[in-house]
């Protein structure tokens, strides 16, 4: 069976929660959430996951299906405070994003009178101070990988850096999926590194859609195709109504 | 003991210049009532505290509004609030942003009568730039790390909006999740409760972990059928509606339509013209 490129996006989603164990996947977006539930019907079976409101569910559960069994309760109270307890890994989104991993969903332009609102900083700031996080973005161009972001909503390695070691203790940033390519931000001074390339994609594609200077060392390999199990999951089981492709593009 | 009251009494009961704490979570669960009273009404120079959906953003519309404090302005379902937006676009309103959990943690202070709670979340990022006046707190112990101090919101009035209350106050809510409720109607001097189904004390029902809000922090509460609509109250949002709130607010002429036609009675002339246009099939 041959992969889309959105489930190519899902597979390297699911990829990020690979390791944690028994903990929460948090997740925005559609290929992030079905990322999460894919990863703990397959490789990652401890995870924990939601029905996207406040019930831990039994089971992964399919895209927008209600929850069935639940094993848990986790109203917004109860997740704030788990962000602070710590067993919990996040994949959010970002309408800009720089080379250190500082992220902006609070406004474009001049914070005091923005060109554009967004959300407000929603939970970025604690969510990156006390927990692992990677980000999914969908669309991957020069406006949203741009030198500066207009507002820190999410805290990067630099900002870190400078907080100390104590403070930022907990600050663990992990992978940025895009519909191109997979980082990481495994150099020296926690720049972001280009891990691999989706099927189909140059190397010079990635960099075209980049406005920083993005480290690319060696070689990039490609990102992992699917096994047929995954792909099963994904088209009958998780989202049958294929959801993922409004997203990504087929 | 909280007292009977009805929409107009409890908006008549507000001052100018207010601090009103607003419960639910974006576009779930809202006082949408007693706010479509608040727009109403001739308030002006409001700092509105709130997990922000619709509430703000009508607020916000009916030029209510000196300053929101909020972590978020969001419909849920989409993604931005297109009033809020505009008035911060215009630099029509004063903004203080704050991370959920800090914004959680300030409701906490308040309703235990602490001057600060202190919490990781708000250190590095550009929230500590743009609230100048938030101060970071030392701790005593070995450790020394340097923490936010996030200084407790405390409210003149908060509305909540419950699935059901009692004639004295008590509220209980039916969905999965009582979002902060409680901790507004502890934070604020006076708590105002609204409820879809008022019933008699001792006939609430249901579990008790799910009476949520005590007549102890309750000053009047209303019974507001559909009062939460066009917002999330456990059975769903009314999408279509929301849709077509969120459209209209997009285009002045459109909103000029929306308002006269949904905004300028009161709340039973709202129901009334909901019902009417649902049975347009829009």
């Amino acid at each position: 069976m041959s992969a889309t490129r959105a489930e190519i996006c899902v597979v390297a989603c699911a990829e990020v929660w690979r390791g944690d164990g028994e903990i929460l996947a948090a997740a925005m977006g559609t290929c992030s959430i079905l990322g999460a539930r894919l990863a703990r019907l397959t490789f990652e079976p401890g995870l924990l996951t939601t029905d996207g409101g406040a019930l831990l569910t039994a089971e992964a559960v399919p895209f927008g299906a209600a929850a069935g069994a639940v094993e848990g309760w986790l109203p917004f109270r109860e997740h704030l405070w788990l962000v602070q307890n710590g067993r919990r890994h996040v994949m959010m989104g970002a309408s800009q994003i720089d080379r250190h991993g500082n992220t902006n969903i609070s406004a474009i332009g001049d914070w005091a009178r923005p060109k554009s609102q967004l959300l407000g900083v929603r939970g970025a700031p604690g969510n990156t101070i006390c927990n692992p996080t990677s980000y999914w973005i969908p669309k991957q161009s020069t406006r949203v990988f741009v030198p500066k972001v207009d507002v820190v909503s999410g805290v990067g390695h630099d900002r870190a850096a400078a907080l100390g070691p104590r403070a930022a203790r907990f600050h663990d940033l992990r992978r940025v999926v895009t519909d191109l390519a997979v980082f990481d931000f495994g150099t020296p001074d926690g720049s972001m590194r280009l891990v691999s390339v989706h099927p189909g994609v140059e190397v010079e594609q990635v960099r075209a859609a980049t406005g920083f200077d993005l480290v690319v060392e060696g070689d990039v390999p490609e990102t992992r195709q699917p096994t047929d199990e995954e792909l099963r999951l994904i088209r009958e089981v998780l989202d049958p109504k294929g959801l993922r492709d409004r997203e990504v593009k087929a | 003991m909280g007292v009977v009251m009805s929409i107009e009494e409890i908006v008549g009961s507000l001052e100018s210049g207010m601090t009103i704490g607003i419960g639910g979570w974006g576009s779930r669960r809202k006082p949408m009532a007693l706010v479509r009273a608040v727009y109403r009404s001739a308030l002006t120079d409001l700092t509105i505290v709130s997990y922000g959906g619709p509430d703000v953003g009508l607020l916000c519309a009916a030029g209510k509004v000196r300053r929101v404090v909020a972590p978020f302005v969001t419909l849920d379902s989409i993604a931005l609030e297109p009033h809020f937006r505009a008035a911060r676009q215009r630099g029509a309103v004063e903004f203080t942003e704050y991370d959920e959990g800090m914004f959680m943690f300030g409701l906490l202070a308040a309703a235990h009568r602490l001057p600060f709670l202190p919490t990781r979340a708000g250190l590095g990022s550009d929230v500590m730039r743009v609230n100048p006046r938030l101060r970071t707190v030392r701790s005593p112990y070995e450790d020394q790390e340097e923490l936010v101090a996030v200084p407790a919101l405390t409210m003149d009035v908060a509305l909540v909006h419950m699935d059901v209350a009692d004639t004295r106050g008590n509220g209980r809510y039916l969905g999965a999740d009582p979002y902060m409720d409680d901790l507004f109607a502890k934070a604020a001097g006076r708590c105002f409760v609204s409820c879809e189904r008022m019933v008699e004390p001792g006939e609430l029902g249901g579990p008790p972990q799910t009476l949520l809000v005590s007549r102890m922090h309750v000053a009047g509460v209303v019974e507001t059928p559909d009062g939460g609509h066009f917002t999330d109250r456990g059975e769903g949002r009314d999408e279509a509606f929301q849709r077509h709130y969120a459209a209209s607010a997009a285009d002045p002429e459109a909103w000029a339509a929306f308002a006269d036609r949904f905004l300028s009675g009161d709340e039973a002339a709202y129901r009334k013209a909901v019902r009417q246009w649902h049975e347009e099939g829009r």
